[in-house]
Protein backbone atom coordinates (compact mmCIF):
# COMPACT_ATOMS: atom_id res chain seq x y z
CA UNK A 1 0.00 0.00 0.00
CA UNK A 2 1.10 3.47 -1.52
CA UNK A 3 1.43 5.47 2.07
CA UNK A 4 2.80 8.94 0.48
CA UNK A 5 -1.33 10.57 0.29
CA UNK A 6 -1.63 9.08 3.59
CA UNK A 7 1.27 10.63 5.40
CA UNK A 8 1.06 14.03 3.10
CA UNK A 9 -3.06 13.97 4.13
CA UNK A 10 -1.83 13.60 7.93
CA UNK A 11 0.59 16.13 7.75
CA UNK A 12 -1.15 18.59 6.10
CA UNK A 13 -4.72 18.26 7.97
CA UNK A 14 -2.15 18.07 10.98
CA UNK A 15 -1.27 21.90 9.97
CA UNK A 16 -4.64 23.02 9.26
CA UNK A 17 -5.60 21.83 12.64
CA UNK A 18 -3.16 23.21 14.49
CA UNK A 19 -3.60 26.69 12.66
CA UNK A 20 -7.26 27.13 14.29
CA UNK A 21 -5.87 25.06 17.81
CA UNK A 22 -7.75 25.73 20.74
CA UNK A 23 -6.13 24.28 23.15
CA UNK A 24 -7.97 22.74 26.33
CA UNK A 25 -11.14 24.32 24.76
CA UNK A 26 -13.99 23.09 26.15
CA UNK A 27 -15.89 20.61 22.96
CA UNK A 28 -18.78 22.91 21.80
CA UNK A 29 -23.15 21.85 21.46
CA UNK A 30 -22.98 25.05 19.56
CA UNK A 31 -21.74 26.34 15.88
CA UNK A 32 -22.17 29.38 13.86
CA UNK A 33 -24.22 28.19 10.48
CA UNK A 34 -22.67 28.57 7.38
CA UNK A 35 -25.51 29.38 5.15
CA UNK A 36 -28.70 28.05 6.78
CA UNK A 37 -31.24 28.85 3.81
CA UNK A 38 -29.06 26.36 1.69
CA UNK A 39 -28.89 24.00 4.64
CA UNK A 40 -32.47 23.98 5.43
CA UNK A 41 -33.19 23.58 1.62
CA UNK A 42 -30.95 20.64 1.80
CA UNK A 43 -32.56 19.50 5.06
CA UNK A 44 -35.83 19.24 3.29
CA UNK A 45 -34.62 17.19 0.14
CA UNK A 46 -32.77 14.61 2.31
CA UNK A 47 -36.10 14.39 4.21
CA UNK A 48 -37.67 13.83 0.45
CA UNK A 49 -35.08 11.54 -0.49
CA UNK A 50 -35.48 9.67 2.41
CA UNK A 51 -38.97 9.18 2.17
CA UNK A 52 -38.98 7.79 -1.17
CA UNK A 53 -35.67 5.77 -0.85
CA UNK A 54 -33.73 5.04 2.51
CA UNK A 55 -36.69 4.64 4.69
CA UNK A 56 -38.45 2.17 2.63
CA UNK A 57 -35.23 0.15 2.27
CA UNK A 58 -34.84 0.39 5.52
CA UNK A 59 -38.05 -0.91 6.55
CA UNK A 60 -37.61 -3.86 4.12
CA UNK A 61 -34.23 -4.25 5.56
CA UNK A 62 -35.61 -4.82 8.70
CA UNK A 63 -38.28 -7.11 7.22
CA UNK A 64 -35.61 -9.70 7.00
CA UNK A 65 -35.30 -12.60 9.82
CA UNK A 66 -33.18 -11.35 12.98
CA UNK A 67 -30.07 -13.34 12.12
CA UNK A 68 -29.60 -12.27 8.57
CA UNK A 69 -30.03 -8.08 10.25
CA UNK A 70 -27.91 -9.16 12.87
CA UNK A 71 -25.10 -10.88 10.98
CA UNK A 72 -24.96 -8.17 8.62
CA UNK A 73 -24.57 -5.57 11.37
CA UNK A 74 -22.29 -7.10 12.75
CA UNK A 75 -20.00 -7.71 9.64
CA UNK A 76 -20.06 -4.02 8.84
CA UNK A 77 -19.47 -3.77 12.60
CA UNK A 78 -16.65 -5.84 12.46
CA UNK A 79 -14.39 -3.91 8.83
CA UNK A 80 -15.67 -0.36 10.43
CA UNK A 81 -13.58 -1.04 13.64
CA UNK A 82 -10.43 -0.60 11.26
CA UNK A 83 -11.15 3.25 10.98
CA UNK A 84 -11.75 3.27 14.62
CA UNK A 85 -8.38 1.55 14.93
CA UNK A 86 -6.28 4.05 13.19
CA UNK A 87 -8.29 6.73 14.97
CA UNK A 88 -7.55 5.64 18.26
CA UNK A 89 -3.70 5.62 17.53
CA UNK A 90 -4.03 8.80 15.97
CA UNK A 91 -5.77 9.96 19.46
CA UNK A 92 -2.84 8.94 21.39
CA UNK A 93 -5.54 5.53 22.76
CA UNK A 94 -3.73 2.96 23.10
CA UNK A 95 -5.56 1.58 25.51
CA UNK A 96 -8.63 1.79 23.29
CA UNK A 97 -6.42 0.51 20.04
CA UNK A 98 -6.14 -2.97 22.12
CA UNK A 99 -9.39 -2.97 22.54
CA UNK A 100 -10.68 -2.93 18.98
CA UNK A 101 -7.46 -4.67 17.63
CA UNK A 102 -8.89 -7.54 20.36
CA UNK A 103 -12.34 -7.58 19.12
CA UNK A 104 -11.36 -7.46 15.42
CA UNK A 105 -8.76 -10.42 15.59
CA UNK A 106 -11.05 -12.02 17.61
CA UNK A 107 -14.33 -11.49 15.47
CA UNK A 108 -12.64 -12.04 12.46
CA UNK A 109 -11.51 -15.50 13.30
CA UNK A 110 -13.40 -17.46 15.74
CA UNK A 111 -16.77 -15.07 14.73
CA UNK A 112 -16.35 -15.53 11.10
CA UNK A 113 -15.54 -12.78 9.48
CA UNK A 114 -17.42 -10.32 11.62
CA UNK A 115 -20.81 -12.21 11.39
CA UNK A 116 -20.70 -13.54 15.23
CA UNK A 117 -19.69 -11.71 18.29
CA UNK A 118 -17.64 -13.59 20.19
CA UNK A 119 -15.53 -10.69 21.44
CA UNK A 120 -18.13 -8.82 23.87
CA UNK A 121 -18.28 -12.70 25.89
CA UNK A 122 -14.86 -12.66 25.75
CA UNK A 123 -14.38 -9.23 27.80
CA UNK A 124 -13.57 -7.29 24.62
CA UNK A 125 -16.07 -3.98 25.34
CA UNK A 126 -17.71 -2.77 22.49
CA UNK A 127 -17.42 0.87 22.18
CA UNK A 128 -18.41 3.85 20.45
CA UNK A 129 -17.11 4.42 16.55
CA UNK A 130 -13.89 7.05 16.13
CA UNK A 131 -13.58 8.54 13.03
CA UNK A 132 -11.11 11.57 11.56
CA UNK A 133 -13.52 14.72 12.53
CA UNK A 134 -13.80 12.91 16.42
CA UNK A 135 -9.54 12.98 15.71
CA UNK A 136 -9.16 16.62 14.82
CA UNK A 137 -11.52 16.93 17.60
CA UNK A 138 -9.24 15.60 20.21
CA UNK A 139 -6.66 17.37 18.86
CA UNK A 140 -8.25 20.13 19.44
CA UNK A 141 -9.91 21.69 16.36
CA UNK A 142 -12.29 24.09 16.01
CA UNK A 143 -15.86 23.01 15.23
CA UNK A 144 -16.28 25.41 12.57
CA UNK A 145 -19.64 26.14 11.11
CA UNK A 146 -22.81 24.01 10.72
CA UNK A 147 -23.97 22.95 7.65
CA UNK A 148 -26.16 20.23 5.60
CA UNK A 149 -24.80 18.19 2.82
CA UNK A 150 -27.12 16.44 0.07
CA UNK A 151 -27.64 12.67 1.11
CA UNK A 152 -24.76 12.77 3.91
CA UNK A 153 -26.88 14.68 6.04
CA UNK A 154 -25.89 17.35 8.95
CA UNK A 155 -21.79 18.07 9.46
CA UNK A 156 -19.62 21.00 10.13
CA UNK A 157 -16.15 22.65 8.49
CA UNK A 158 -14.37 20.44 10.59
CA UNK A 159 -16.66 17.02 10.38
CA UNK A 160 -16.48 18.07 6.63
CA UNK A 161 -12.34 17.69 6.59
CA UNK A 162 -13.19 14.44 8.80
CA UNK A 163 -15.44 12.88 6.48
CA UNK A 164 -12.00 13.41 3.17
CA UNK A 165 -10.04 12.16 6.07
CA UNK A 166 -11.09 9.16 7.14
CA UNK A 167 -10.58 8.17 3.29
CA UNK A 168 -7.26 8.30 4.09
CA UNK A 169 -7.25 6.45 7.20
CA UNK A 170 -9.68 3.56 6.81
CA UNK A 171 -7.68 0.42 6.20
CA UNK A 172 -10.95 -0.84 3.98
CA UNK A 173 -10.88 2.18 1.67
CA UNK A 174 -7.26 1.44 1.10
CA UNK A 175 -7.79 -2.07 0.26
CA UNK A 176 -10.65 -1.92 -1.50
CA UNK A 177 -9.00 0.86 -3.86
CA UNK A 178 -5.09 -0.02 -4.37
CA UNK A 179 -4.98 -2.14 -7.57
CA UNK A 180 -1.45 -3.16 -6.08
CA UNK A 181 -3.50 -5.41 -3.25
CA UNK A 182 -5.87 -6.63 -5.99
CA UNK A 183 -2.78 -8.30 -7.57
CA UNK A 184 -1.22 -9.64 -4.75
CA UNK A 185 -4.46 -11.18 -3.32
CA UNK A 186 -6.31 -12.21 -6.80
CA UNK A 187 -9.40 -11.82 -6.54
CA UNK A 188 -12.48 -9.54 -7.06
CA UNK A 189 -13.59 -9.23 -3.88
CA UNK A 190 -11.08 -6.07 -2.89
CA UNK A 191 -12.60 -4.16 -5.71
CA UNK A 192 -13.78 -0.64 -5.10
CA UNK A 193 -17.70 -0.93 -5.39
CA UNK A 194 -17.49 -3.52 -2.58
CA UNK A 195 -16.37 -0.46 -0.34
CA UNK A 196 -19.58 1.17 -1.20
CA UNK A 197 -21.84 -2.07 -0.44
CA UNK A 198 -20.32 -1.72 3.27
CA UNK A 199 -21.29 1.74 3.45
CA UNK A 200 -24.48 1.41 2.05
CA UNK A 201 -25.14 -1.56 4.54
CA UNK A 202 -23.74 0.10 7.14
CA UNK A 203 -26.32 3.31 6.29
CA UNK A 204 -28.94 0.94 5.84
CA UNK A 205 -28.51 -1.24 8.93
CA UNK A 206 -28.28 2.73 11.08
CA UNK A 207 -31.50 3.68 9.32
CA UNK A 208 -33.79 0.52 10.32
CA UNK A 209 -32.47 0.99 13.63
CA UNK A 210 -33.69 4.49 13.98
CA UNK A 211 -36.96 4.27 12.17
CA UNK A 212 -39.68 5.48 15.03
CA UNK A 213 -37.23 7.83 16.64
CA UNK A 214 -36.07 10.15 13.96
CA UNK A 215 -40.53 9.73 12.82
CA UNK A 216 -40.75 10.87 15.99
CA UNK A 217 -38.57 13.70 16.22
CA UNK A 218 -40.06 14.82 13.01
CA UNK A 219 -43.87 14.44 14.50
CA UNK A 220 -42.50 16.28 17.53
CA UNK A 221 -40.63 19.26 16.79
CA UNK A 222 -41.32 22.95 16.04
CA UNK A 223 -38.71 23.10 14.33
CA UNK A 224 -36.79 20.00 13.24
CA UNK A 225 -34.23 21.58 11.64
CA UNK A 226 -32.98 23.69 15.02
CA UNK A 227 -33.83 19.69 16.59
CA UNK A 228 -31.10 17.97 13.97
CA UNK A 229 -28.80 20.73 14.27
CA UNK A 230 -28.86 20.42 18.16
CA UNK A 231 -28.52 16.47 18.55
CA UNK A 232 -26.17 16.54 15.88
CA UNK A 233 -24.00 18.65 17.78
CA UNK A 234 -24.85 17.08 21.36
CA UNK A 235 -23.66 13.68 19.85
CA UNK A 236 -20.57 14.89 18.12
CA UNK A 237 -19.33 16.82 21.74
CA UNK A 238 -20.00 13.39 23.45
CA UNK A 239 -18.17 11.48 21.28
CA UNK A 240 -14.86 13.66 21.08
CA UNK A 241 -15.47 13.96 24.94
CA UNK A 242 -16.05 9.83 25.15
CA UNK A 243 -18.05 11.61 27.92
CA UNK A 244 -22.31 11.69 28.22
CA UNK A 245 -23.62 15.17 28.68
CA UNK A 246 -25.20 13.46 32.04
CA UNK A 247 -21.52 12.60 33.74
CA UNK A 248 -20.11 16.01 32.60
CA UNK A 249 -20.95 19.53 34.90
CA UNK A 250 -22.12 21.27 31.84
CA UNK A 251 -23.02 24.99 31.46
CA UNK A 252 -25.66 25.39 33.47
CA UNK A 253 -25.76 28.88 34.28
CA UNK A 254 -29.51 29.02 32.71
CA UNK A 255 -30.74 26.27 35.64
CA UNK A 256 -29.04 27.99 37.87
CA UNK A 257 -30.17 31.35 37.49
CA UNK A 258 -34.04 29.40 37.44
CA UNK A 259 -32.78 28.23 41.01
CA UNK A 260 -32.12 31.69 41.88
CA UNK A 261 -34.99 33.06 41.38
CA UNK B 1 -77.14 14.51 63.01
CA UNK B 2 -74.01 16.68 64.35
CA UNK B 3 -72.13 13.52 64.87
CA UNK B 4 -73.06 11.58 61.89
CA UNK B 5 -71.72 14.61 59.77
CA UNK B 6 -68.58 14.79 62.23
CA UNK B 7 -67.89 11.12 62.07
CA UNK B 8 -68.31 11.61 57.94
CA UNK B 9 -66.33 14.43 57.86
CA UNK B 10 -63.52 12.41 59.82
CA UNK B 11 -64.17 9.36 57.55
CA UNK B 12 -63.50 11.73 54.28
CA UNK B 13 -60.38 13.64 55.71
CA UNK B 14 -58.71 10.35 56.83
CA UNK B 15 -59.61 8.67 52.92
CA UNK B 16 -58.10 11.75 52.00
CA UNK B 17 -54.91 12.02 53.59
CA UNK B 18 -54.76 7.96 52.93
CA UNK B 19 -55.60 8.81 48.79
CA UNK B 20 -52.78 11.67 49.03
CA UNK B 21 -50.35 8.90 50.41
CA UNK B 22 -50.91 6.24 48.05
CA UNK B 23 -50.23 8.88 45.13
CA UNK B 24 -47.52 10.19 47.00
CA UNK B 25 -43.42 9.52 44.98
CA UNK B 26 -40.64 8.02 46.58
CA UNK B 27 -37.98 10.98 47.85
CA UNK B 28 -35.23 8.34 47.23
CA UNK B 29 -34.44 9.02 42.92
CA UNK B 30 -33.87 5.91 41.92
CA UNK B 31 -37.26 4.34 43.25
CA UNK B 32 -38.97 7.75 42.59
CA UNK B 33 -38.38 6.77 38.32
CA UNK B 34 -38.95 3.00 39.14
CA UNK B 35 -42.80 4.16 40.13
CA UNK B 36 -42.97 6.11 37.33
CA UNK B 37 -42.13 4.05 34.96
CA UNK B 38 -44.35 1.42 36.55
CA UNK B 39 -47.23 3.66 36.45
CA UNK B 40 -46.32 4.99 32.81
CA UNK B 41 -46.51 1.00 31.68
CA UNK B 42 -49.58 0.53 33.54
CA UNK B 43 -50.82 3.21 31.42
CA UNK B 44 -49.58 2.35 28.18
CA UNK B 45 -50.49 -1.31 28.24
CA UNK B 46 -53.68 -0.66 29.41
CA UNK B 47 -56.65 -1.22 26.89
CA UNK B 48 -57.32 2.50 26.99
CA UNK B 49 -57.91 4.51 23.68
CA UNK B 50 -54.62 6.81 23.04
CA UNK B 51 -56.43 10.04 23.83
CA UNK B 52 -56.94 8.33 27.74
CA UNK B 53 -53.40 7.21 27.97
CA UNK B 54 -52.21 10.69 27.20
CA UNK B 55 -54.66 12.65 29.66
CA UNK B 56 -53.43 9.60 32.14
CA UNK B 57 -49.79 10.27 31.44
CA UNK B 58 -50.49 14.23 31.92
CA UNK B 59 -51.23 13.99 35.33
CA UNK B 60 -48.43 11.58 35.96
CA UNK B 61 -46.27 14.33 34.15
CA UNK B 62 -47.27 17.04 36.09
CA UNK B 63 -47.20 15.79 39.33
CA UNK B 64 -43.22 14.48 38.58
CA UNK B 65 -41.89 16.77 35.78
CA UNK B 66 -40.78 19.96 36.48
CA UNK B 67 -42.74 21.80 33.70
CA UNK B 68 -42.42 25.05 34.55
CA UNK B 69 -38.44 25.17 35.34
CA UNK B 70 -37.84 23.46 31.98
CA UNK B 71 -40.25 25.85 30.52
CA UNK B 72 -38.23 28.87 31.68
CA UNK B 73 -34.72 27.17 30.67
CA UNK B 74 -36.30 26.50 27.35
CA UNK B 75 -36.75 30.08 27.12
CA UNK B 76 -33.05 31.22 27.90
CA UNK B 77 -32.06 34.70 27.70
CA UNK B 78 -35.16 35.55 26.54
CA UNK B 79 -37.19 35.26 29.58
CA UNK B 80 -35.66 38.51 30.92
CA UNK B 81 -37.07 40.79 28.07
CA UNK B 82 -40.63 39.87 28.08
CA UNK B 83 -43.43 41.28 29.77
CA UNK B 84 -45.15 39.89 33.12
CA UNK B 85 -48.24 39.21 31.16
CA UNK B 86 -46.63 37.52 28.11
CA UNK B 87 -44.08 35.84 30.47
CA UNK B 88 -47.92 33.91 32.19
CA UNK B 89 -48.58 33.43 28.68
CA UNK B 90 -45.84 31.57 27.58
CA UNK B 91 -46.39 29.44 31.30
CA UNK B 92 -49.60 28.47 30.15
CA UNK B 93 -48.25 27.34 26.17
CA UNK B 94 -45.46 25.74 27.05
CA UNK B 95 -47.41 23.40 29.65
CA UNK B 96 -49.83 22.41 26.80
CA UNK B 97 -47.03 22.05 24.53
CA UNK B 98 -44.92 19.96 26.67
CA UNK B 99 -48.10 17.59 27.80
CA UNK B 100 -48.87 17.22 24.45
CA UNK B 101 -44.83 16.56 23.25
CA UNK B 102 -44.12 14.36 26.38
CA UNK B 103 -47.46 11.99 25.71
CA UNK B 104 -47.33 11.90 21.85
CA UNK B 105 -43.81 10.25 22.90
CA UNK B 106 -44.60 8.11 25.05
CA UNK B 107 -47.84 6.39 23.37
CA UNK B 108 -45.54 5.38 20.69
CA UNK B 109 -44.28 2.72 22.60
CA UNK B 110 -47.00 0.10 23.49
CA UNK B 111 -44.80 -1.90 26.00
CA UNK B 112 -42.11 -0.51 26.74
CA UNK B 113 -39.53 -2.31 29.18
CA UNK B 114 -37.21 -0.14 30.66
CA UNK B 115 -34.76 -1.18 33.75
CA UNK B 116 -33.53 1.42 36.21
CA UNK B 117 -29.86 0.45 36.68
CA UNK B 118 -28.20 3.03 39.36
CA UNK B 119 -28.43 6.55 40.18
CA UNK B 120 -25.65 8.99 40.53
CA UNK B 121 -25.73 12.54 42.62
CA UNK B 122 -23.68 14.72 40.77
CA UNK B 123 -24.11 17.83 43.06
CA UNK B 124 -26.23 18.98 45.97
CA UNK B 125 -29.38 20.11 43.33
CA UNK B 126 -28.72 17.13 40.77
CA UNK B 127 -28.91 13.43 40.72
CA UNK B 128 -28.76 11.24 37.24
CA UNK B 129 -30.83 8.34 37.56
CA UNK B 130 -29.57 6.05 34.60
CA UNK B 131 -31.91 3.53 32.76
CA UNK B 132 -31.99 1.56 29.91
CA UNK B 133 -34.97 0.73 27.45
CA UNK B 134 -34.43 -2.88 26.55
CA UNK B 135 -33.70 -3.68 22.78
CA UNK B 136 -35.97 -5.39 21.06
CA UNK B 137 -35.58 -7.36 17.46
CA UNK B 138 -36.30 -4.22 15.72
CA UNK B 139 -34.92 -1.60 17.86
CA UNK B 140 -31.53 -1.20 19.43
CA UNK B 141 -31.01 -0.86 23.33
CA UNK B 142 -31.49 3.01 24.18
CA UNK B 143 -29.98 4.40 27.78
CA UNK B 144 -31.55 7.08 29.11
CA UNK B 145 -30.19 8.85 31.85
CA UNK B 146 -32.77 11.09 33.82
CA UNK B 147 -32.01 14.36 35.39
CA UNK B 148 -33.54 14.79 38.50
CA UNK B 149 -33.65 18.32 40.70
CA UNK B 150 -33.35 17.05 44.01
CA UNK B 151 -32.62 20.77 45.87
CA UNK B 152 -35.76 20.13 47.90
CA UNK B 153 -34.87 16.31 48.46
CA UNK B 154 -38.88 15.74 49.73
CA UNK B 155 -39.86 16.45 46.14
CA UNK B 156 -37.37 15.20 43.49
CA UNK B 157 -38.54 16.89 40.26
CA UNK B 158 -37.16 15.43 36.69
CA UNK B 159 -35.81 18.51 34.96
CA UNK B 160 -34.44 16.64 31.81
CA UNK B 161 -33.90 13.42 29.90
CA UNK B 162 -31.16 12.47 28.43
CA UNK B 163 -31.09 9.97 25.41
CA UNK B 164 -28.77 7.95 24.51
CA UNK B 165 -26.23 11.36 25.74
CA UNK B 166 -28.36 13.58 24.06
CA UNK B 167 -30.52 16.27 26.25
CA UNK B 168 -34.13 16.49 25.23
CA UNK B 169 -34.35 19.84 27.48
CA UNK B 170 -31.00 21.41 25.36
CA UNK B 171 -32.40 20.35 22.17
CA UNK B 172 -35.77 22.23 22.70
CA UNK B 173 -33.71 25.16 24.19
CA UNK B 174 -31.86 25.14 20.91
CA UNK B 175 -35.12 24.85 18.62
CA UNK B 176 -37.03 27.92 20.53
CA UNK B 177 -34.05 29.86 19.78
CA UNK B 178 -34.20 29.20 16.51
CA UNK B 179 -37.00 29.70 16.28
CA UNK B 180 -37.00 32.99 18.02
CA UNK B 181 -33.56 34.45 16.04
CA UNK B 182 -35.16 33.88 12.78
CA UNK B 183 -38.15 36.05 13.75
CA UNK B 184 -36.37 39.13 14.82
CA UNK B 185 -36.53 37.69 18.43
CA UNK B 186 -40.69 38.15 18.68
CA UNK B 187 -42.17 36.11 21.25
CA UNK B 188 -45.40 35.96 19.14
CA UNK B 189 -43.85 34.11 16.48
CA UNK B 190 -42.74 31.19 19.30
CA UNK B 191 -46.51 31.18 20.81
CA UNK B 192 -48.08 30.83 17.62
CA UNK B 193 -45.54 27.82 15.90
CA UNK B 194 -46.94 26.15 19.93
CA UNK B 195 -50.23 27.11 19.66
CA UNK B 196 -50.33 25.43 16.03
CA UNK B 197 -48.39 22.46 17.47
CA UNK B 198 -50.73 22.04 20.13
CA UNK B 199 -53.91 22.37 17.90
CA UNK B 200 -52.78 20.06 15.38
Amino acid sequence: MCLKPIKTFVFTSAFLVFCSFNSFAEEKYTANECFEKLSRGTLKFNVALDNTIFKPVAKGYRALPVPIRKGSSNFVGNLRSLLTFSNNILQGDFKGATNTAGRFAVNTTVGILGIFDPATKMGFEKKSREDFGQTLGVWGADTGCYFVLPILGPTTARDAIGMIGNVFVDPVYQVTHNTETDMVVGNDNLQEHNYFYYKGVDAVDFRSKNIESIESLQNNSIDFYASVKSLYLQNRAQKISNAPIADKEQDDSDWEEIDNQ
Amino acid sequence: MKRIFISFLVVFIISFCQNIKAFAYSTDPEKFISEIIDEAKLILNSKDNKETKAEKLSIIALKTVDVKGIGYYTLGKKRKEITEDQMDKYNKVFESYFLKSFTSRLTDYSDPKISVLSAEKINEKYTIVKSMLVKTDKKPEVKIDWRIYTKNPENPLIRDLIIEGLSLARTQKEEFASILSSNNNDINVLFSKLEEFINK
